[in-house]
């Protein structure tokens, strides 16, 4: 194929792991960390900051048009996840949750938006991060509730089960609350936008390819290749938006289950 | 120092520089404190605020709505009340106009009665008026005719008025009609 493929191009084909490679800013005077994916990041916070901003700006008690957006967003996070799943002590976690959210969806969306193009919870450091901080918090409601031996106890022993059985019941049930929760819950996260990402590289820099050859490539002749590559571009933008979806979806699902984690830890024991 | 991607079998599980770590929790944390310290509180006042104004319109419209039932009720005793005063002075102009009839048609009474009486007196007056008259006349007239006739002198009077007097008995004990026969 090295004749076929230019070799910019060919550097980057097939995708893979490296595609999801951060470009340091000015590498050599700062350090590697200091990359495109850190400065989106960062750019997100004044996104997500800049936007509750605006929607916040002379609220009255009559919405407008832009108040009524801002509230069913923040109803959304409020009354669809905190209220319902938390009752009556949401509020102390109201601010937590929606922080979670907005922050996890922006970047998301950054997968098909903006100078970016790529989804920063693809890089996993940032999806651990939320996952530790979910994992703290729901521990810690559990702790500042149970006590630390009350908490330990509500989570890994539930109510009813005979005595008997208690030394399968208790590993198990820390293994399930205790440690697989965060990695699952930053594993569903990261492993869906790295997937989506990794998808639509393959649609777009392939259609790319393809749509750029200017020889025959395996038997198939130019203007078939040609073809393939329009068809290809075309049904990236299914995936796009497909991708759009799942952003969403990821975001509202990590932010159901930490507040799922945090209202079974702080359950009144049975 | 913490394995990094690539360099462990758990491929891109790892971050690429570990520094991703601390930038997201960092970050997060910023976006924390700027949503619990001004978003949450903006909004929650908003809808503070809200519920509020929507329980006052609710308490004034409640208000309203009593002193409107308030006053219909006051405005119905009154319209009953004015039923019943006008159901009364209909009853009295009723008895009234009643009396009154009953009073005019006995003046009436009264009057032709009076009438009745008057013409009567009158008619009896001039009857006696005139039954004098013709007694005096009549008794002359006889007399005269009866001397010329008899060629006797009638001049006594004790006679001569004790015939008239029977002969006007006579005359009054036939019937009225007779009379001028």
């Amino acid at each position: 194929m090295g004749g076929v493929i230019p070799p910019l191009e060919a550097e980057f084909w097939p995708p893979g792991e490296h595609s999801f490679d951060s470009r340091p800013l000015l590498p050599g005077v700062l350090p590697d960390w200091v990359n495109n994916h850190a400065f989106q990041a960062v750019f997100s916070v004044v996104l997500v900051i800049l936007f509750w901003w605006w929607m916040t700006r002379r609220q009255t008690i009559v919405p407008g048009r832009k108040q009524a957006v801002g509230e069913m967003l923040y109803d959304l996070i409020r009354n669809g996840i905190a209220r319902d799943i938390l009752g009556p002590q949401f509020r102390a976690y109201l601010p937590f949750l929606v922080a979670l959210f907005s922050f996890i969806w922006v970047n998301n969306l950054f997968g098909q938006f903006f100078l970016f193009m790529f989804p920063t919870m693809s890089k996993i450091g940032y999806v651990w991060a939320l996952a530790l901080i979910a994992w703290l918090v729901y521990n810690g409601a559990g702790i500042r509730k149970h006590g630390f031996f009350g908490y330990l106890k509500h989570a890994t022993l539930p109510a009813g089960v005979p005595k008997f059985l208690w030394w399968l019941i208790i590993p198990l049930e820390f293994l399930s609350n205790i440690i697989v929760r965060p990695l699952t819950l930053g594993l569903r996260l990261f492993a869906n936008l790295f997937a989506g990402h990794l998808v639509i590289v393959v649609f777009v820099v392939g259609g790319t390819l393809l749509l750029t050859a200017t020889e025959p490539l395996a038997g198939f002749s130019v203007p078939l290749l040609t073809t393939a590559g329009v068809v290809s571009l075309l049904f990236s933008f299914a995936i796009f938006a497909l991708e759009l979806l799942i952003g969403a979806i990821q975001a509202y699902i990590f932010t159901v289950l930490t507040a799922q984690y945090v209202a079974s830890a702080i359950a009144e024991d049975h | 120092m913490l394995p990094l991607a690539g360099e462990s079998p758990l491929g891109p599980l790892l971050p690429e520089h570990w520094e991703e770590f601390w930038i997201g929790l960092a970050l997060f944390a910023i976006v924390y404190f700027a949503i619990a310290k001004f978003i949450v509180p903006k909004f929650e006042q908003t809808y503070a605020e809200r519920t509020a104004a929507i329980q006052g319109g609710i308490e004034k419209a409640e208000a309203a709505q009593a002193e409107a039932s308030a006053a219909l009720e006051e405005y119905r005793a009154q319209l009953a009340t004015a039923r019943d005063e006008a159901s009364r002075i209909r009853e009295e102009a009723k008895t009234q106009g009643a009396a009154i009839i009953a009073d005019m048609r006995q003046q009436a009474a009264d009057e032709s009665n009076r009438m009745l009486a008057n013409a009567k007196a009158q008619i009896d007056a001039e009857r006696a008026a005139a039954v004098n008259a013709l007694r005096t006349e009549v008794g002359g007239l006889a007399t005269t005719l009866a001397g010329r006739i008899v060629g006797e002198s009638l001049d006594d009077d004790e006679r001569a008025r004790r015939t008239v007097d029977r002969f006007i008995a006579d005359l009054e004990q036939q019937p009225a009609g007779v009379e001028h026969a």
